[in-house]
């Protein structure tokens, strides 16, 4: 662990470092009442984020994304492993000392209307962060009003209920009330897959001149890659609670290593009725694989067009794939230029 | 030669304590044997209304318009004559395969319970319809699997199992209303590849619904792109997505983050956002969130918002619902 200095942590440290983080959740209990085995849905994921920077997470449902997320704003206590937050480490901090960190990390969610209380006013849901924090009534509602105009709504309508908002809007509102305390890092999990294609352009914008302008640095999880192409600088690649791909953009869109992401690529539909006809696509076989009951080896082996015998019995770790510095969790990952 | 499916002036309202919504106002579609029309949208813009209507499914809601099989007048048909060609001849999937699929009942009496009353087919005959069905949208071990229940599928094979159940009756016609947007990826892949491949075997004509744009791209042939219960825009889908001529649509295409995108210029977003169906305004009903009036000559600024645009045709098979379609007329 780095040791507090006068001086502030040094400026190539990253803001968020995750390390080996695991998350068991206990077995469903099956109809005979027998407990299910454990789910291991995030099984020692490991990476950076750097200030101002977008880490995109993707990967299909159950994959462990949310379950990552929550575990690093702490609506989750991890089972086992770091999350170090601008050189403290906070995994395993009481709720009471987490406090003057949860200014600096705050949490978008999918679902607009079921994340904002219907009850409770717009002016209410935007300032309850900074109350939290003790701040006056009186300053978070001003707050609240200047949060309004920023992520483009009326702030005259701060006295307004949730569901007198379009989803767009509302979603703009569970960014606003995110943004209350001015954090360093907000993690955004599926913040736009529950919106039309025509308002999550509008929120996707958003996002990013909020971030040029605040410095902002997001984890983006979706499951749309298109979205995340969009809006990341880095990606991560998630398949049975594990990173099976991580690198710059570039490198992972440009030239996947990871059969998977090659798949989940190409399964991707094009907009484009030329493209759709002529482009060459992998179709896996079956479906994602229950955490419960993890293949052995390479999780993905049974669906991998590649799979030979050492991926059915070794478990491939993460590694520099290529030229540059993307990893990949594979023993035969597609390299760039062989 | 008589169309497979015609729809012409479909209105389906529904009568609210706030109101009159007319879900869908006035929209026309064909779709011929072997032939996907994609039906696309955002939220709320009619497309489900559109095909349960088609299917008549539509009780305590007033439905005008006609919607042929074969020629066939369905709209007004009484509930018993529907009944024979409800599943018999178009067969609907739906979104989520969990609901529509029955807990306790096992999926081979559930992909049966039609065939076996449209074929008048014995129990052991049903069992056998179930097994071949499973083993043609690719279950393994059908035999086996056609005694479990749906909780024992995973998401995709529940959806296979829905499309095995809705194609059991051999029919024409199958309305698919957003039948990957609760999948992964890498099983809508599969899923899309499944019904392309038996409506080549068959010649089934296939009514896809999606938001998806994608999806529509890369399964259908005709497009019809709807708006606030209203058709803004109809083309061959080519031609719609190198040529969209309503603001709306190419607000759509131009909206879309796109893994093919090469720079990271901002998204162009649409502004505001859909229409009110129950006291829609006079003139067109994208207007104000519409980039072309709003930078249009004042006198056809005011038409747009007077004049309820109708669809006018500009190509071949392409129509659209605007006063200044951004294709001009009769250039191909
Ligand atoms: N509270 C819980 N109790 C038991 N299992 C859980 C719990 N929360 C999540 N899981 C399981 O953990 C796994 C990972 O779930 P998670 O929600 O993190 O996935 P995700 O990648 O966010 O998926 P989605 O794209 O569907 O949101 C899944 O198998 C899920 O069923
Ligand atoms: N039974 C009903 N009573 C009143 N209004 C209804 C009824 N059914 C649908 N509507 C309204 O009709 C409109 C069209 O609904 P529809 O379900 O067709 O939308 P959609 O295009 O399928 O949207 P989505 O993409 O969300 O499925 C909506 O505004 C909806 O609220
Ligand atoms: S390790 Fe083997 S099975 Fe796993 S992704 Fe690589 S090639 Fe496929
Ligand atoms: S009719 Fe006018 S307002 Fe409507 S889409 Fe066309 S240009 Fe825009
Ligand atoms: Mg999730
Ligand atoms: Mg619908």
């Amino acid at each position: 662990m780095t040791e507090p200095s006068l001086t502030g942590p040094p400026t190539n440290e990253p803001l968020l470092s995750v390390r080996d983080l695991v998350k068991t959740f206990p077995g469903r209990r099956s109809r005979t009442g027998r407990p299910g085995a454990p789910v291991r849905a995030v099984d020692g994921v490991s990476f950076d984020v750097g200030a101002g920077e977008t880490l995109g997470l993707v990967g299909e449902s159950g994959c462990g994304k949310s379950t990552t997320g929550r575990m690093i704003v702490r609506l989750l206590d991890p089972t086992s492993g770091t999350v170090t937050f601008d050189g403290t480490e906070i995994g395993g901090l009481s709720q009471a000392r987490l406090r003057p960190h949860r200014r600096d990390l705050q949490m978008v969610f999918q679902d607009p209307y079921s994340s904002l209380n219907p009850r409770q006013t717009v002016s209410r849901i935007i300032s309850e962060p900074l109350l939290v924090q003790g701040e006056s009534a009186t300053a978070a509602r001003k707050r609240a009003a200047e949060l309004m105009e920023l992520v483009g709504l009326i702030p005259e309508h701060l006295d307004r209920y949730p569901h007198e908002f379009s989803g767009g809007q509302a979603q703009r509102i569970g960014i606003a009330r995110a943004l209350a305390t001015s954090p360093r890092l907000v993690i955004a999990d599926e913040p736009v897959s529950a919106l039309d294609v025509s308002i999550q352009a509008q929120v996707v914008n958003l996002m990013e001149r909020l971030q040029q302008e605040l410095g902002l640095a997001y984890v983006f999880i979706a499951h749309d890659l298109s979205v995340v192409k969009r809006v990341c600088d880095r990606v991560a690649v998630m398949y049975l609670g594990r990173i099976v791909e991580i690198g710059d953009k570039a490198e992972v869109y440009g030239s996947p290593a990871h059969p998977y992401t090659r798949a989940l690529l190409s399964a991707v539909p094009l907009p484009d009725p030329e493209a759709e006809r002529t482009r060459e696509r992998i179709v896996l076989l079956g479906d994602p694989p229950s955490p419960a009951d993890p293949p052995p080896g390479c999780s993905f082996h049974p669906r991998c067009p590649k799979a030979q015998d050492l991926c059915r019995t070794e478990r491939p770790l993460l590694r520099i794939a290529g030229p540059g510095t993307r990893e990949a969790a594979c023993h035969f990952p597609e390299v760039p230029g062989s | 030669m008589t169309r497979l499916l015609e729809v012409e002036d479909l209105k389906v309202a529904f009568d609210t304590p706030r109101g009159t919504v007319r879900a869908v106002d006035g929209i026309s579609f064909a779709v011929e044997a072997g032939r996907t029309l994609g039906l696309v949208g955002e939220s709320g813009s009619g497309k489900s209304v559109t095909s349960l209507a088609v299917m008549g499914l539509h009780r305590g809601a007033t439905v005008t318009g006609s919607i042929r099989l074969h020629g066939q007048e369905l709209n007004g048909l009484g509930e018993k004559a529907l009944g024979t060609v409800r599943g018999r001849r178009i067969a609907m999937i739906f979104q989520d395969p969990l609901s529509s699929l029955h807990p306790f009942y096992t999926v081979g009496e559930q992909i049966a319970e039609h065939y076996r009353v449209h074929f008048r087919a014995n129990r052991k005959a049903g069992r056998a319809r179930a097994v071949e069905m499973l083993a043609e949208v690719g279950i393994p071990e059908p035999a086996r699997r056609v005694d479990e229940y749906p909780h024992q599928f995973s998401g995709g094979m529940r959806q296979r199992v829905m499309i095995a159940m809705a194609l059991a009756c051999e029919p024409d016609l199958l309305i698919a209303d957003e039948p990957t947007t609760a999948l992964d990826v890498t099983v809508q892949a599969q899923i899309l590849d499944l019904i392309a491949r038996i409506q080549q075997e068959r010649g089934l004509g296939v009514v896809m619904i999606t938001h998806d744009l994608g999806v529509v791209a890369r399964v259908a042939h005709e497009v019809l792109v709807m708006y606030g219960g209203r058709a803004a825009e109809q083309a061959p889908v080519e031609r719609l997505f190198a040529q969209p001529a309503h603001p709306y649509t190419r607000g759509l295409l131009d909206s879309l983050p796109r893994l093919d995108d090469t720079d990271d210029a901002p998204l162009r977003a649409i502004p505001g956002s859909p229409p009110s169906l129950i006291a829609p305004a006079p003139g067109c009903s994208f207007a104000p969130r519409c980039a072309r009036t709003t930078a249009a000559a004042a006198e056809e600024h005011a038409r747009c918002l007077a004049e309820r645009p109708v669809l006018g045709p500009l190509a071949p098979g392409h129509q659209a619902a605007c006063h200044l379609p951004l294709v001009p007329e009769g250039v191909l």
